[in-house]
């Protein structure tokens, strides 16, 4: 078969040192950092800003209220009963913490393997992760019912001497997403603190100096403690990367380690995996994308981000897809009544156009589409596909908890789903919230990271002193 | 401690990283020993030059990991074999394997904390004020776009006009006194 090479656009590469380039070239250290300190110090907020920022707004007020009905009324607000017993709630839990997933690896694992291109959009997906992980906390907690006793699942010595119980992949959710919380937030915060001290150095007002000089702990940018500093965001990547695999490995624990026909499966941990990163990525996307438009960072976020994410997703689908065959092949292998129905219950039962619309939204359009590099930098079909890719990876979330549910070994017992009012409440509530989060970090906040663009200049290559005469 | 006043160091300003580790490199070689380069991104070249070569974070990490591993696992074991034991479907009240996950996540937790807490500590942060954010150019520069060599007063061959005059022969922007 004959194969073609195939050629980069010109302007990605840099014609001096035939290297890839990964921000527009004519940027220096001063312009980088006044473009990007400048969103944060400047005192006039864009109206935009303010628009989104009161819709957002809304939307997290829509949680406020659903979340006080609930905790007036009970769990029975939602649709949940017998036998879909976790609804809305899981689904929705699932779906965030995996969202979070992609900012994680953007940080961490794309760390390690020196990608110098996710230093532009590192800053703003790990924030991503932490706003995801929050909202996703949120929903196992007020599923319990009673969430003021959540405290309970922390092994604390209680006057009624009661422990929890570590053998039950529940609790080990609870250490894997609290750890999870804890690193990404430190993370997070650590990645910052040179560029706090940069605005601390920027801001004109006082109120902004106190606020960023804190902020800062009095960072000096001593080459001691850059080395420090730098052995220490490799060991936190380094260990982030596990951290991040075993999360949503302990989350298909949940569903793999009980005995229900379609959630007792072996393929759950790696298909979970690539799932969570596939939609991560395509938030990340989601975000990117207006966000790159709003804020003029085009010369920072630029087509060969949307290039390399849109590949990164063509992979993970890919992963999915085996994970979503590996299903099917199981359920006839196995040759067990159950598995088998379930799975063609899945597809074919009352509620199969779930499951089409799953396949539409993660199989056939974005794996028929992805290949295309035209496509993969082309802005509003990146945009598009996001929206899909994140669609679609909340129906699988829905067709592993309901469809699995509804109809298991007794037929007498079977029943139905259909969510209530509260239920998409409270879902559309935590996209209010987590964009209301979002628009906060990026007016306070560098989205970002100003120090690790400036290793990207070519300034910033140490060369000797003659041919440094010769430029 | 006794109080620290009169000069801290003279600061030495250079527009590229290059100019900064030639600086540095040739201090070094002089015999300087209480001296640091400040710069806005991390410059491993300067780190060497001025002889800092290993940092004890990945020591502090390792420490922090297998004790929150070990935390964990004790914990399990104690709550499932002493302090409360149940019978969950008639598995052996030491059932190790199930204990795993709880101390995995553990270790990362306390070695992500470690590593993170170890450096600020090992770095003197925070340290809300330091002698050089006293010059307007440190200020100016040092988390934008320039790059500093700082030789200390503490150091024994420094003295103020000689370290003025030995400093400026490796043309940098600016040479200014820095006070405590």
């Amino acid at each position: 078969m004959a194969t073609k090479e195939v050629k980069p656009p010109e302007h990605w590469v840099d014609p001096a040192t035939g290297e890839y380039r990964v921000i527009a070239p004519g940027q220096t250290f001063r312009s980088i950092t006044e473009k990007i300190a400048r969103i944060v110090l400047t005192p006039h907020t864009p109206m935009g800003w303010f628009g989104l920022f009161t819709v957002a707004g809304g939307g997290a007020t829509v949680l406020m209220v659903a979340v006080t009905w609930l905790f007036l009324k009970g769990v029975g607000i939602w649709a949940i009963t017998q036998p879909v017993a976790w609804g809305f709630a899981i689904i929705n839990f699932v779906w965030w913490i995996g969202i979070g997933h992609a900012g994680t690896l953007i940080s961490a694992i794309l760390l390690l393997f020196k990608q110098g291109w996710r230093n532009s959009i590192s800053r703003f997906a790990e924030a991503m992760t932490i706003f995801a992980v929050m909202c996703a906390g949120m929903f196992p907690l007020i599923h319990t019912g009673r969430p003021w006793l959540a405290y309970w699942m922390f092994p604390l010595p209680y006057t009624m001497t009661v422990w929890p119980q570590f053998r039950s992949p529940l609790m080990w959710d609870v250490f894997a997403v609290s750890t999870y919380a804890t690193i990404s937030v430190v993370f997070w915060y650590i990645g910052m603190v040179p560029d706090l001290a940069t605005l601390r150095d920027r801001a004109q007002s006082r109120i902004a100096q106190y606020f960023y000089g804190m902020l800062s702990v009095g960072w000096r940018g001593s080459v001691r403690h850059w080395m420090r500093y730098e052995t220490a965001s490799l060991l936190l990547a380094g260990l982030a990367t596990p951290l991040v695999l075993s999360v949503h490995t302990v989350i298909s624990f949940d569903f793999a380690v009980a005995v229900l026909p379609g959630w007792h499966t072996t393929i759950f941990p790696p298909y979970f995996v690539a799932g969570a990163i596939y939609s991560g990525f395509a938030m990340v996307l989601t975000l990117a994308i207006p966000l790159r438009k709003f804020y003029h960072l085009e010369a920072l976020v630029t087509d060969r981000h949307m290039d390399n994410m849109g590949k990164v997703m063509l992979v993970t689908g890919f992963i999915v897809a085996y994970g979503y065959g590996m299903e099917a092949f199981m359920a006839w292998y196995s040759a067990d009544h159950w598995e088998a129905f379930a799975f063609w219950n899945r597809a074919f039962g009352p509620m199969g156009w779930s499951y089409w619309t799953l396949i539409a939204c993660n199989l056939v359009i974005p794996l028929t589409t992805l290949w295309s590099r035209k496509l993969r930098t082309n802005i509003p079909f990146m945009f598009f596909i996001s929206i899909v890719v994140n669609t679609g990876m909340w129906f699988e979330r829905f067709v592993i908890v309901v469809t699995s549910l509804y109809r298991d070994f007794l037929p007498s017992a079977w029943g139905t789903y259909r969510a209530t009012k509260w239920d998409y409440a409270t879902f559309v509530g935590t996209l209010g919230f987590f964009t209301f989060m979002f628009l906060l970090f990026v007016r306070f906040l560098p989205m970002i990271p100003m120090n690790e663009i400036r290793m990207l200049l070519p300034a910033a290559k140490i060369k000797p002193k003659a041919a440094e005469a010769a430029d | 401690m006794p109080a620290r006043e009169g000069t801290y160091g003279l600061l030495a300003e250079f527009e590229t990283p290059g100019d900064l580790v030639r600086a540095a490199r040739k201090a070094r070689e002089d015999g300087w020993r209480r001296m640091d380069c400040y710069t806005p991104y991390p410059v491993e070249e300067a780190a060497e030059a001025i002889g800092f070569h290993r940092n004890k974070v990945p020591l502090v990490t390792l420490i922090g990991g297998l004790m929150g591993g070990a935390a964990a696992f004790a914990l399990e074991v104690w709550v499932s074999v002493l302090a409360y034991p149940l019978n969950i479907a008639g598995r052996p009240l030491y059932s190790w394997p199930a204990f795993i996950v709880p101390a995995y996540e553990w270790t990362i937790l306390w070695a992500g904390l470690s590593a993170a807490f170890g450096m600020l500590a090992l770095n003197g942060l925070p340290a809300l004020y330091h002698p050089l954010f006293n010059a307007p150019s440190f200020r100016d520069g040092a988390t934008t776009d320039k790059f500093f060599l700082c030789l200390e007063a503490l150091d024994p061959k420094f003295n103020l006009a000689e370290t003025k005059a030995y400093l400026a022969g490796f043309a940098p922007t600016s040479v200014v006194e820095v006070d405590y």
